[in-house]
């Protein structure tokens, strides 16, 4: 197989399988998380403005009140890093095309340079965090094999996205390939890892709210 | 019957729900809980890590609730839970947790860590892997009445002196009064004089009351030590009494746990909602304050500050009542840094000060209370749990900090003004 | 300088001086030093006489003719004067005067005379299916022919994307069976010149380094002279700086397309296709794909028929996804299975509550 069959491969086959693998994966894993249920509360509730599921899933993207100077490297590099993922991600024009693609919606992108700018600054962050889970000593008591992998498998779709626009390490057709393989990587394992919170931390921000909101405690 | 693996495993796979569930497979090891639990800041010893307490859980819900973890276990990739883990667990889901809620505030996904030790303690206790010193509390709460050992004539010999010392009627098994008033042990033996805070405002306030003879303990030591069967036969007891007097409103002590246990977990541990009303005393003393039933005269002059009791507060929606009180009946009143929901516990709730071998740890984690205390500075400290009273009182004596702790609903009563002003 | 091509430009009006600037541009073309440039006026100029011009052999397979159409489009060198001077095109369906028979002995006569030395230019794929029936010259399938004219060739170059890759006819679903040159010749040396066409000048420039030098010039991993193959569309072309802003055109007509942006997202394949087209353009420097306004085509690349679509950006899928509902519908089923087995223990472990008493808080010892 030349390079330009195995890209050709990689975008289309490939792709179908990753996601196909991928909503059956998310929708499987979100049907055997929530089918357990909740016991409804019996106590008689107080209400109190600001206090529910909703509120929460917005106000946890905050660190909570006196967080913020102890532990500033997780707040500020790990906000960093979700927030540049979302913009290379989802604000890069050759991206938006495929969400076209797939999804028949469409936005307007940043310039490339910008993209270019956010992509350095996220890998950065990532490392930055790489180093804290291994000096931290609670991040490293922590750890598993699953967080290390699961970094490596979100650094190296930034990384390679970032060296094929660049042309840097592969020619383009090949690097390009890498990417694109990366990602179908990430996407097929993400419902069985950690990373799935993507899905269930609202969720888990809700259940915390609600269980919160209904003894009048804005969480 | 006695406790065995066998039990624990079934019991935790009845408290397993879905928000567990969501919980463990959001956590992305990201360590911030450590840094709002008093057990590991004041200590450095990454284990007491708050999603690290319920460990053994989350292997067990991945090995009997996901598919992916069913296959783990069976081709030998995820090892079972055996009571020689719950075992070692002990001291992790007990000592070192008061069931504060403060990692549950600050957890990014959103976990609320707190409920899922809450729920991994069912298992514990019912595994027989709970701690000594809180078996024996229950057992005395079951069997005797209360955790300390108090019996009904004790309980009346007290409410005679108070009777004497305070000039006003103890009311006890009236039928038709409004509120129902409940005590904690430590309130009985230790600081009988909120039970004449008691009498006084309610006097002030012009409101029927009254104890009840088969349910005066508001202490619920099944729900510190984990475990609902126990906790239901406590709370049974105050719904039937409460039933039974067709009283209005319960009113929960100065006490953390108590009021958890009543008012939040009640209804669900009898399984149907109450025909009665549940106040904490500091509710019930706001409420008054904002109907204009409170006439006080004077002002504490002396520097306060208050310490927010986790179950109030963070964990019970009891937030501002307190402060608005405070400043009726004190000039000089000061918050200490992160007072209100984010105060730090006083490290001994949730059963952890009824745990001996926990004492030393408990000591440590109070130094983050010290440097509370070292910054407002303070001439003395307000609460409103007779519990964290206690436990601030070892605390301070042991770091040499000369800083009386009081009880509100005692100062509040201390301003009254007498009748016929 | 003298010799038989200096007369014969003379005649012709083009003066020694004109001559030597052509030999000195084609050398630049092709990245060659400029001694190079001297070498190849010296080696031209001195090309013999007909009967000692090398011998040329062109095969025409499944092809539609366009390559030959683009090599006559040369203009620097001619055709007529590579053929007139340089070379001695001995068989070329389309251009030489005889047919038939006559065709078929200028062919073998050829062959015999300059065995072992001739040059075989190749274009269109050759068919394999129905033992090569698909297509025949003269009552023979081009797969025969191929390879009895390969086994008395020097070199061997496969012009076209045809030739070089399998072309169009490869195209799924391949009825014939088409295979490239180098599929089935593994003998000789191959230089494949992709592209449909390929660029006239590339084309010519090939044959005049082989002229000049008596080697092929340096080839990359698909055969291609490097000096033509050697960097993509993408990395020459004009509107980079669009494409490094992420200023795209969206439709043909819209403003970014009249403002001359970037075609990626109408399906440019500039960034993996290697050519020439953005630095020597096409009919003589005037212009190519992009300029004129439509994405490269990628195609001088293998399969780029099959590369998902001319109009499909390279992010984009290069098909349709399919069986997004059985996906859908798969993942459901082992959710709803594996909620189905997460209720029932839970209520089996509700109903095998057993109510703990306070004996049951101490381990049977």
């Amino acid at each position: 197989m030349s390079e330009m069959q195995l890209l050709t491969w990689v975008r289309g086959t490939g792709l179908n399988i990753a996601i196909g693998l991928f909503l059956a994966g998310v929708l499987w894993r979100l049907l055997e998380i929530y089918s357990l249920g909740r016991k409804k509360d019996l106590s008689a509730p107080r209400a109190a403005a600001g206090a529910s599921g909703w509120h929460t899933i917005l106000r946890r993207n905050l660190p909570a009140p006196g967080m913020l100077p102890k532990a500033p490297v997780t707040y500020i590099a790990g906000g960093i890093f979700h927030v540049g993922l979302a913009v290379v991600v989802f604000m890069f024009a050759p991206h938006i095309e495929l969400f076209k693609s797939l999804t028949g919606l469409s936005w307007p992108g940043l310039p490339s340079q910008i993209i270019h700018l956010t992509t350095i600054v996220t890998l950065l962050a990532m490392l930055v965090l790489l180093v804290d889970r291994i000096k931290n000593p609670v991040k490293k008591y922590l750890s598993t094999f699953e967080d290390w992998f699961t970094w490596a498998l979100t650094f190296i779709p930034l990384l390679t996205g970032w060296l094929s626009v660049q042309h840097l390490l592969l020619p383009y057709t090949t690097m390009l390939t890498v990417h694109i393989l990366s990602v179908e990587l990430l996407l097929v394992l993400l419902p069985f890892t950690k990373l799935f919170h993507a899905f269930t931390a609202f969720g888990s921000r809700w259940f915390n709210g609600s269980a919160n909101g209904h003894k009048g405690v804005a969480v | 019957m006695s406790a065995s693996l066998e039990k624990g495993v079934r019991v935790l796979k009845e408290m397993i729900d879905a928000p567990i569930a969501s919980y463990f497979n959001s956590c992305v090891n990201c360590g911030l809980c450590a840094e709002a639990c008093l057990f590991y800041t004041e200590t450095g010893d990454p284990k007491y890590t708050p999603i690290n307490k319920v460990k053994p859980m989350r292997r067990l819900y991945e090995q009997e609730f996901t598919l992916t973890g069913r296959i783990k276990k069976l081709v030998g990739l995820s090892k079972p839970v055996d009571d020689a883990e719950l075992e070692e667990w002990k001291e992790l889901a007990y000592n070192s947790c008061t069931l504060c809620g403060r990692c549950s505030a600050v957890c990014p996904v959103g976990n609320d860590i707190s409920y899922m030790i809450r729920k991994f303690r069912e298992g514990m206790s019912a595994s027989g892997n709970a701690p000594e010193g809180l078996v024996g509390a229950v057992n005395r709460t079951v069997t005797i009445g209360s955790p300390m050992g108090v019996k009904l004539p004790a309980v009346k010999v007290q409410m005679k002196h108070v009777e004497n010392d305070f000039g006003l009627p103890i009311p006890m098994d009236v039928e038709g009064a409004e509120y129902m008033v409940m005590l904690s042990s430590m309130e009985i033996m230790n600081f009988p004089e909120y039970l004449g805070a008691i009498a006084k405002i309610m006097d002030h306030a012009g409101k029927t009351w009254t104890l009840c003879s088969t349910a005066f303990e508001a202490t619920n030591a099944g729900i510190q030590i984990g475990n609902s069967d126990l906790a239901r036969v406590i709370v049974s007891r105050i719904v039937e009494g409460a039933e039974k007097l067709k009283v209005k409103t319960v009113i929960s002590p100065e006490c953390g746990h108590a009021y958890t246990a009543l008012r939040w977990e009640g209804a669900n541990l009898i399984g149907r909602p109450f025909t009665f009303k549940v106040q904490h005393i500091v509710e019930v003393l706001g409420e008054f304050q904002e109907l204009g039933l409170l006439k006080t005269e004077g002002f504490e002059k002396d520097k306060l500050t208050f310490h927010d009791p986790c179950q109030l507060a963070r964990r019970g929606g009891v937030i501002e009542p307190q402060r608005k009180l405070m400043k009726m009946v004190s000039e000089n009143f000061v918050e200490m840094p992160d007072a209100g929901f984010m105060n730090w516990c006083c490290g001994g709730g949730g059963g952890a000060s009824a745990i001996e071998e926990g004492e030393e740890l408990r000591l440590e984690a109070f130094k983050v209370k010290k440097t509370q205390f070292e910054i407002v500075n303070a001439d003395r400290v307000v609460t409103a749990c007779a519990n964290c009273r206690i436990v601030l009182e070892e605390g301070l004596e042991h770091y040499k900090m000369d800083l009386p702790v009081v009880s509100l609903t005692e100062m509040v009563a201390d301003h009254l003004q007498a009748k016929g002003k | 300088m003298q010799g038989p091509l200096i007369e014969s430009l003379a005649r012709r009006g083009i003066s020694r001086r004109n001559f030597s600037k052509y030999c000195a541009t084609l050398a630049s073309m092709m990245a060659l030093p400029p001694l190079a440039g001297h070498a190849m006026e010296k080696a031209l100029a001195a090309t013999p006489a007909p009967s000692r011009r090398p011998s040329v052999i062109w095969l025409p397979f499944q092809e539609c003719t366009g390559c030959t159409e683009s090599i006559t489009r040369s203009h620097s060198p001619t055709l007529e004067s590579l053929i007139f001077e340089s070379i001695s095109l001995d068989y070329q369906e389309t251009l030489m005067a005889a047919a038939g028979h006559q065709a078929e002995e200028a062919l073998h006569a050829a062959m015999k005379a300059n065995a072992g030395k001739y040059l075989v230019i190749v274009d269109g794929s050759i068919p394999l299916g129905l033992d090569g029936a698909y297509s025949c010259i003269g009552g023979r399938s081009n797969v025969d022919t191929l390879k009895e004219v390969a086994k008395g060739a020097a070199a061997i170059i496969a012009m076209g994307s045809c030739s070089a890759y399998g072309g169009l006819p490869k195209a799924h679903p391949n009825p014939t069976g088409a295979v490239a040159v180098s599929d089935i010749i593994k003998d000789k040396p191959i230089v494949n010149i992709p592209g449909c066409p390929p660029i006239p000048v590339v084309m010519t420039g090939v044959l005049a380094h082989f002229l000049t030098f008596g080697t092929l010039p340096e080839l990359d991993q698909h055969g291609r002279p490097k000096s033509f193959y050697g960097e993509t569309i993408h990395d020459r072309c004009y509107r980079r700086p669009f494409y490094d802003q992420g200023k795209f055109a969206k439709t043909f007509d819209d403003e970014g397309a009249r403002n001359g942006w970037c075609l990626f997202e109408l399906g440019c394949k500039g960034p993996v296709t290697y050519n020439s087209c953005a630095t020597i353009k096409w009919n003589a420097g005037t212009s190519w794909p992009v300029e004129s306004g439509h994405g490269c085509l990628g195609c001088s690349e293998p399969d780029f028929w099959d590369g998902g679509g001319f109009y499909r950006a390279l992010s984009a899928p290069a098909n349709p996804m399919q069986k997004i509902s059985v996906a859908l519908g798969a993942g459901a089923v082992v959710g709803l299975a594996a909620a189905a087995i997460n209720r029932t223990k839970k209520s089996a472990a509700k109903t095998g509550h057993e109510t703990t008493t306070l004996e049951d808080l101490e381990k049977s010892k």
